[in-house]
């Protein structure tokens, strides 16, 4: 690597891809670190994103793209089974990616631009000078550089080390760490093109099963639960494991897939002299959701813009970059994690008889455009002794 | 003392994220205990497939 950069990224995922590849347009000399020696694998993904999400940055390509979706399926801890219609399922359409070439075509495009990536290189400390993050401690098979950044992104994903060794506590509460296990299984009988989700404290405690389509007969089949609801004989592989006997014994698994998803509020301040922390390691995944893609590739694009105009009028502080903080917290994005954290804490204590309830009063709904939040305006609405229920959300709308 | 079970670790970095020292680094495919661990077992309840443990120090 070169001794030194304008913006050094820590991470190769979405996050670090975009805002290498949005540096390196405006023209500022960039180095993308990996630590991993393949971009995107191993995959620690459902790989669902919404489409009108995933167009706001490129458009699709069925390189990358395994499947698509046009509605999804909530199926209630009684089984009971309520479909969200194409005509309603509005924003919520999209696609399952492969992540595996995704992700390495973001950062191909980075690379495309004008970026320098050095894969299986990881950031093992930061360079701090009089408080200001001023590059990074890099290790390369063996060999130990100090590279120096004006700024350096902070995009190394759940984990969030980079921040930490920079004064910045990212710890996730066990409570609202989503810990997951995926199979990609074939031979099964779905329907491929919808996402179905099953919710209950038995199936998936303080979490909820996925079913996101990858190809005919084949699909990511995945649990998160809450770490706190998670132990050894009841840990997210034993849900999983109890899940697939029951529902896809014909099954075979050719892939595992683990990872932690932070369902948490966002760091209290993403930036720091120096350095913008963008992505997982912000902190910004959805707390409800527990997706995450769309929100790093925002957040990194976002990161690079502010880093550049800091860098061109010389000055890196953390007040020079505030805007960037600002900026996605004001956002829609902002606005829903905020919001979508608060919903997240009130539907985790639901008991099973509740959440059925809800499912089949959903299923009642005339809706014409499915969001969590329309979902709830009409819930209260149709159903007036929910208000009581819905009360700890009503005042978030 | 926590104890890795490396024909069980995934590499996910999940119990990374959880831990309040900062005491794990993933290299890679490598868990490695690398800071001041209070064998708190906070990790070891956050991991999905169940690859650590906090063994009693006797
Ligand atoms: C089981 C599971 C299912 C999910 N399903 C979905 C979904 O369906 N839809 C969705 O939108 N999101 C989903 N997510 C979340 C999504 O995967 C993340 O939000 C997204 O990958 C975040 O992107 P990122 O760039 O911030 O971090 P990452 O993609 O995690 O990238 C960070 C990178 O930094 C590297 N790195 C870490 N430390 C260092 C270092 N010191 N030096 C160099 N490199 C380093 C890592 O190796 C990694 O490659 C899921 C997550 C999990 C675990
Ligand atoms: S959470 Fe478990 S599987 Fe994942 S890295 Fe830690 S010990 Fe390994
Ligand atoms: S036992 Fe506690 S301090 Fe030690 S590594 Fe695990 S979470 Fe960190």
């Amino acid at each position: 690597m070169k001794p030194e950069y304008d913006l050094l990224v820590i991470g190769g995922g979405p996050g670090g891809a975009l805002a290498a590849r949005t540096a390196a347009e405006k023209g500022l000399s960039v180095g993308l670190v990996e630590k991993r020696p393949a971009i995107g694998v191993p995959v620690r993904c459902a790989e669902g994103v919404g489409r009108d999400l995933l167009e706001e940055f490129m458009d699709p390509d069925p390189a990358w793209i395994s499947a698509e979706i046009d509605r999804a399926v909530l199926v209630a801890p009684d089984g009971f089974r309520m479909a969200l219609e194409p005509s309603m399922a509005g924003s919520e359409v999209g696609y399952v990616l492969d992540r595996k070439r995704f992700d390495r075509e973001l950062v191909m495009q980075a690379a495309a631009a004008g970026a320098e990536i050095q894969v299986k290189t990881r950031a093992v400390a930061p360079i701090m000078e009089n408080g200001t993050v001023a590059g990074a401690r890099i290790e390369q098979n063996g060999q130990i550089q100090d590279v120096r950044a004006k700024v350096v992104i902070a995009a190394d994903g759940v984990e969030s080390k980079f921040a930490r060794w920079c004064g910045v506590d990212t710890a996730v509460p066990l409570g609202d760490i989503e810990t997951c296990v995926q199979y990609l299984m074939t031979g099964i009988e779905i329907d491929d093109a919808a996402t179905v989700f099953h919710l209950g404290n038995e199936i998936a405690p303080e979490g909820y099963v996925w079913i996101f389509p990858k190809g005919p007969k084949t699909a990511n089949v995945g649990i998160g639960i809450s770490g706190r609801k998670s132990r050894d004989g009841s840990r997210p592989i034993d849900y999983l494991n109890r899940f697939v006997k029951s529902h896809f014994p014909e099954g075979r698994v050719v892939e595992w897939i683990m990872g932690g998803v932070s369902v948490c509020p966002p760091l209290e301040k993403t930036v720091a002299d120096g350095m913008v922390i963008v992505g997982d390691a912000a902190r910004v995944s959805d707390p409800l959701t527990g997706g995450g893609i769309y929100n790093a590739m925002y957040t990194g694009r976002l990161a690079a813009q502010v880093a550049a105009d800091a860098i061109a009028k010389g000055d890196v502080s953390a007040n020079a970059m505030m805007p960037y903080d600002t900026t996605w917290r004001a956002s829609k994005l902002g606005k829903s994690l905020d919001r979508n954290y608060r919903i997240k804490e009130y539907f985790i204590h639901l008991p099973d008889a509740k959440l059925n309830r809800l499912v089949h009063s959903i299923s009642r709904l005339d809706l014409t455009k499915f969001s969590t939040l329309e979902i709830i305006k009409e819930l209260i609405r149709h159903d007036p002794t929910l208000l009581l229920e819905l009360r700890a959300i009503r005042d978030l709308l | 003392m926590l104890v890795i079970r490396r024909d069980i670790c995934g590499y996910c970095g999940c119990c990374v994220s959880v831990c309040p020292q900062g005491a794990l680094e993933l290299i890679d495919a490598y868990l490695s205990v690398e800071g001041e661990c209070s064998s708190c077992g906070i990790c070891a309840r956050a991991c999905p497939l169940g690859a650590l443990e906090v063994a009693d120090e006797a």
